[in-house]
């Protein structure tokens, strides 16, 4: 009697010190999570004004903003994005839809993976040693080369995904009316799979958006306004990069104003593609 | 007639249906866009096999097992930006899969219904925040912070010839390999929750529901069932967090304090690999430097592999096992 008394106290026990850990760590996380946030907010709303969008990164002590780096970052990121659906989605149908359980289709699907959770850097040295050394000279499109390798594989793998999800009766209906089965593909199952592909392309955006490491060695930086993507081209990243690593306190609060654009953007997109997602089928 | 050949009918003579070229060509385009993908990994891994070459072959295994990077004198080891990559990735870990798994479990089994969907969203949110942005917070404010309320501090309390003391010895301005595993371990730590919670929400009601019934505990329901239930994907995700870590370049460039050779203490300055290349790349004009900045890429490619590769393998035994 005493002895399981003994025993259920001491599972008793053993719980609640185990639900005060759960408690207390989502605790701290919440409270560090909020701190990183707060800062971003306050130090970047500071550093926001109207001159960021309209006036180039300054020389230190000048007055300047943003402009060229997001022009930049617009560009590049739209090219890449328009690169990367279109390989992606091609990639991700020829996945779900021919690849079967070829062994090819799993070495591409485990390459895909594999370049998912590749460390960004290291696409920004491959660009580098095939794009940037043999045209000597650091480039935007060498930037969006970079971005587009990094956001195809997750369209790739979201195609994939909402694609073999899709009922097989949708598939037997488009073939026996006499479809072939590129328009199956093309016009029944792209259209059931739209709101899944859109949210796995503006997932891939929100992952580009931010990305710094490779793009420290493609598009490089520029001081000057500029739409010529075959030179070095601005970008917020880069920028903030450097500004922040800077000893100028206006750099500085340049730098947490550009973070605190691109990390809004990123919020904004995520939640589209949330709402997306959660859209009532018909 | 056997059942097999009426199965199969007539030998096929229709014509084939309007637009089958055009599927044909579909088809190869699709195909084309999958092998540009893996071409591209190979190709990855070729550029970097080739532009470290010349590294490999001037300082054979000693480009692994050095710690000396010096280039003026054009000598480079990279075992300092190893080791430091690998331990800053494994302290990160060990202090984000305690702290994700309790998130993840809280919001799972004790959170009050009305705050599990915002905690839940605003963890989710927090995943896809930039990296950069992680890597200002630790400079701008946690390390001052860091410097003044626990470097500092901690230096004092240390006796002269004490083992803390070695621990502890660095400038303590709270940049530093401890620092910089803070900052990974707080980076990596929304997104493996947020994929932990996920995962428990897949164990069915009723296996959940049966485990209270018999009378468990909130900690037995979690640690006996749903965990066990889930355990295949739950490696997966920690393996996922893991390569982030590994290759993570902004968080960490930041904070470590970019010092070549191994650090000496918690709180000394070392490097990553992926800092190293960050930091260096682009100043490389000698082509024994660049080489050997390849040639750090190629390594630690291969340690982002053999983590994703592991992850695979585990998941595909689980998954068998299941």
């Amino acid at each position: 009697m005493t002895v399981s008394t003994l025993k259920i106290a001491r599972r008793r026990a053993a719980n609640v010190v185990f639900s005060v850990f759960c408690w207390l760590v989502t605790g701290v996380a919440l409270i560090a999570l909020c701190a990183i946030l707060w800062s971003l907010l306050s130090q970047g709303v500071a550093g926001i004004n109207l001159d960021v969008f309209t006036l180039s990164t300054p020389a230190p002590g000048s007055r300047g903003g943003l402009a060229n780096a997001i022009t930049g970052s617009i560009m590049m990121c739209a090219l890449a994005m328009a690169l990367a659906t279109a390989v992606g989605v091609l990639a991700g149908t020829w996945l779900a839809e021919y690849a079967g359980d070829s062994p090819y289709g799993a070495a591409v699907r485990f390459i895909n993976d594999v370049l998912l959770s590749a460390p960004s850097i290291l696409v920004g040295l491959f660009v580098y040693t095939i794009v940037v050394a043999p045209m000597k000279g650091f480039s935007g499109l060498a930037g969006v080369l970079a971005l587009a390798l990094l956001a195809a594989p997750v369209i790739t793998r979201t195609t994939e995904d909402v694609l073999t999800l899709q009922a097989n009766t949708l598939r037997e209906a488009g073939v026996a009316l006499g479809a072939p089965t590129s328009l199956v593909i093309r016009e029944i199952l792209w259209k059931a799979a739209r709101s899944g592909i859109l949210t796995g392309a503006l997932l891939a955006f929100a992952r580009i958006s931010g990305e710094t490491a490779p793009l420290l060695f493609t598009a490089l930086n520029n001081q000057f306004f500029s739409l010529d993507l075959t030179q070095p081209t601005a970008n917020l990243p880069v920028v903030i990069y450097n500004f922040a690593l800077s000893a100028y306190d206006d750099w500085r609060s340049l730098a947490w104003a550009g973070a605190l654009l691109i990390a809004a953007t990123v919020l904004a997109v995520t939640v589209a593609a949330r709402a997306i997602t959660k859209e009532p089928r018909r | 007639m056997t059942e097999a050949a009426i199965l199969e009918g007539p030998p096929a003579r229709r014509a084939s249906p309007r637009g089958s070229a055009v599927a044909k060509i579909f088809e190869a385009v699709c195909f084309a866009a999958a092998t540009a993908l893996l071409s591209a990994l190979a190709g990855l891994l070729v550029s970097l096999f080739i532009g470290g070459w010349p590294a490999f072959g001037h300082f054979g295994l000693g480009f692994l097992t050095s710690s000396e990077w010096n280039p003026v004198t054009s000598v480079y080891g990279a075992a300092g930006p190893i080791v430091g990559t690998l331990i800053t990735a494994a302290v990160a870990l060990a202090i984000a899969l305690p702290v994700a798994a309790g998130v993840a479990f809280f919001l799972v089994e004790m959170c009050p219904t009305p705050l599990r969907r915002p905690i839940a969203t605003a963890v989710e949110l927090l995943a896809g925040i930039p990296s950069i942005v992680y890597g200002m917070w630790g400079l701008f404010v946690f390390a001052p912070l860091f410097g003044r309320f626990v470097q500092t501090p901690l230096m004092m309390a240390a006796k002269p010839g004490s083992l803390l003391e070695k621990l502890t010895a660095g400038v303590p301005n709270g940049t530093g390999v401890l620092s910089a595993s803070i900052i990974l371990a707080l980076m990596i730590l929304p997104f493996m929750a947020s994929t932990l919670r996920e995962l428990l929400l897949t164990v069915p009601a009723g296996v959940r529901e049966s485990a209270y019934g018999l009378g468990a505990t909130t900690m037995e329901v979690v640690t006996s069932v749903t965990l066990p239930y889930v355990r295949a994907g739950a490696v997966g995700a920690v393996m996922l967090g893991l390569g982030r870590a590994l290759g993570e370049t902004m968080a960490v460039t930041f904070i470590i304090g970019n010092a070549h050779g191994f650090p000496a203490s918690v709180f000394d300055s070392g490097s990553t690999i992926a800092s190293t290349i960050a930091n260096e790349f682009t100043e490389a004009t000698d082509p024994m430097h660049m080489s050997a900045l390849l040639a750090l890429g190629l390594i630690l490619f291969v340690i982002t592999f053999t983590v994703l590769a592991l992850a695979r393998l585990m998941l595909r035994k689980q998954a068998g096992r299941l």
